[in-house]
């Protein structure tokens, strides 16, 4: 339960920059405009998940919800924990207290989830408020966010305890660019050629941009649990490799 | 005397004549010069990572844009971005865009950084350098990190068929202008940041909402009329117009030239205030 601690840690220094923490809402508020007034206009209708053509912006916006979440989870678990890390020396503070590796990966995570928690609720407000939803399958939409920021952060945060320079994070970006522009996100899967859609079939934000399209436009069928076992194995995992390697970085 | 003049904020004075024979002579652009070997000295250390993000991710956004995207919005027509395929369309403003994007990580943590991180500046300032020669020596290591990215950006717009005219090679100088446009008052500003939350918003507030609404991904005649006006005072439309114009081979000169006088008044005025406020940071 002491993982609750380093949330208690980093609400108390957020408090100082509560800016910051509030305006990520507006990303993606930024992004679904552009999308409204201007690349809806230009694409026109696109098939939606069950074959059926819906307008664009119907279509792209759980994409960028599924996107936000990934995004702000690698953001928390890459470059802040590579600065607790490396220049604020949080946890070699942390480990000399009670708590364990393992509970720190779970704090860290915890907040990036909380965080996250409260992106998706105000994404998911601003969507039904601009009319993109048309089913109640979205109150599956928020924790399906989370699950997705939950898969990413614990396995970002795994790959920064590899890293040894902010260099390093060209190599995040490498790895998330791809995922954010190919993953069906602002197009359907048809428009690749088969052994593109077979490749992007098995990559992580894909199973969250299905989930959170086929949840907002009420397509919902078991399949779905598959992919949301996938980001569940992934987190998990994660989680278990972060806490181990923090350990091994610290504990010596 | 010498440190009364340094708190007043003078240029300081000439550096000691010790001999001549041992001082290497002041190379061709002056002491600027010298900080900008120090940057290219770091940058051949860390080019190897930044080399993958500099050219895959033009790769990637002209792949998912213009072709992934680009084939939505060529069946659905292309009267309104004047008839040319959205890959066409697409591809000089993601020149300018990575121009700005390159431009803006260059001059943001790496100068705030350098005074309180890694504190090269610092160093620097306790040798002959003057901050104006510590500032327009970072501009020049920015300014050839644009030129790089965004040749790579030109070179794929060439292979992919994505430009339209001989005149794209002036495109590629276009973006490099509209970087430094935005490199040199950024770099101004960002030397006097005390907490690097500033940078922040910067992304969120100036970078994101000038990448997605300054005509980028869609032609300006869809904003709201009261938004379009807002969207034409900005330096990234003038660069993705001059971009588009030449890349398009639709350019008119007048139109062209004021393109230009637009981003260099900018750039200039960065210039003008980075020596002011490099001095007025780094004299204390």
């Amino acid at each position: 339960m002491s993982s609750g601690f380093l949330i208690e840690r980093h609400a108390r220094v957020y408090r100082h920059a509560w800016l910051v923490f509030a305006s990520g809402v507006f990303e993606p508020l930024f992004y679904l405009l552009s999308v409204g007034l201007g690349l809806g206009v230009l694409v026109g209708k696109v098939p939606g998940p069950s074959g059926q053509l819906i307008p664009y912006r119907e279509f792209v916006a759980p994409g960028l919800l599924a996107v936000s979440s990934m995004n702000g989870a690698m953001y928390d678990s890459t470059f802040n924990i590579f600065f607790r890390l490396k220049y604020a020396k949080l946890y070699d503070a942390i480990l000399a207290t009670p708590m364990r590796p393992a509970q720190v990966a779970l704090g860290e995570i915890g907040w990036a989830l909380l965080r996250g928690t409260i992106y998706a609720v105000a994404f998911t407000l601003v969507m039904l408020g601009l009319d993109l939803v048309r089913s109640w399958w979205v109150v599956l939409a928020v924790p399906v966010a989370v699950l997705i920021g939950f898969a990413f952060a614990a396995v970002g945060m795994t790959g920064t305890t590899y890293m040894k320079s902010w260099q390093d994070f060209d190599y995040v970006i490498l790895a998330s660019m791809p995922l954010f522009l190919f993953s069906a996100t602002f197009y359907p899967l048809s428009v690749y050629p088969r052994v593109v859609q077979v490749i992007v079939e098995f990559t992580p934000l894909y199973q969250g941009v299905v989930l959170l399209r086929d949840l907002t436009l009420g397509v919902v069928g078991p399949g779905l649990l598959w992919r949301a076992a996938y980001l569940a194995v992934l987190g998990l995992a994660g989680l278990w490799a972060s806490g181990r390697r923090i350990g091994k970085l610290l504990l010596v | 005397m010498v440190l009364a003049a340094l708190a007043r904020g003078d240029d300081p004075p000439e550096p000691p004549d010790h001999g001549g024979a041992t001082r290497p002579p002041v190379p061709p652009g002056g002491l600027s010069f010298r900080a900008f070997q120090c940057w290219l000295t770091v940058y051949r250390r860390i080019w190897r990572s930044s080399v993958w993000s500099s050219v895959l991710g033009p790769l990637f956004y002209l792949g998912a844009m213009g072709f992934g995207l680009g084939s939505l919005v060529d069946k659905h027509g292309t009267a309104s971005l004047g008839g040319v395929s959205y890959l066409a369309f697409v591809a000089p403003a993601i020149l300018a865009v990575s121009a700005m994007n390159t431009a803006m990580g260059e001059a943001s943590y790496p100068v705030f950084g350098s005074v309180k991180w890694n504190k090269i500046y610092i160093g620097a300032q306790a040798s002959p350098l003057r901050p104006a020669d510590i500032f327009r020596g970072h501009l020049m290591f920015m300014t050839m990190r644009i030129a790089m990215n965004a040749a790579v950006v030109t070179v794929f717009m060439c292979a992919f068929g994505a430009a339209r005219s001989p005149w794209v090679v002036l495109a590629w100088p276009a973006a490099v202008l509209t970087g430094f446009a935005f490199a040199a008052p950024i770099a101004a500003w960002a030397v006097m940041v005390t907490k690097e939350n500033s940078f922040a918003y910067l992304f969120r507030f100036g970078m994101m909402p000038l990448m997605l609404f300054s005509g980028t991904f869609f032609p300006l005649s869809q904003l709201p009329g009261w938004l379009r006006p807002l969207a034409y005072a900005t330096p990234l439309w003038h660069g993705v117009a001059l971009c588009r114009a030449l890349s398009l081979g639709r350019a008119d000169l007048p139109g062209a030239l004021g393109h230009v006088a637009y981003l260099a008044a900018l750039a200039s005025a960065g210039i003008w205030a980075g020596a002011r406020t490099y001095r007025r940071r780094l004299y204390v």
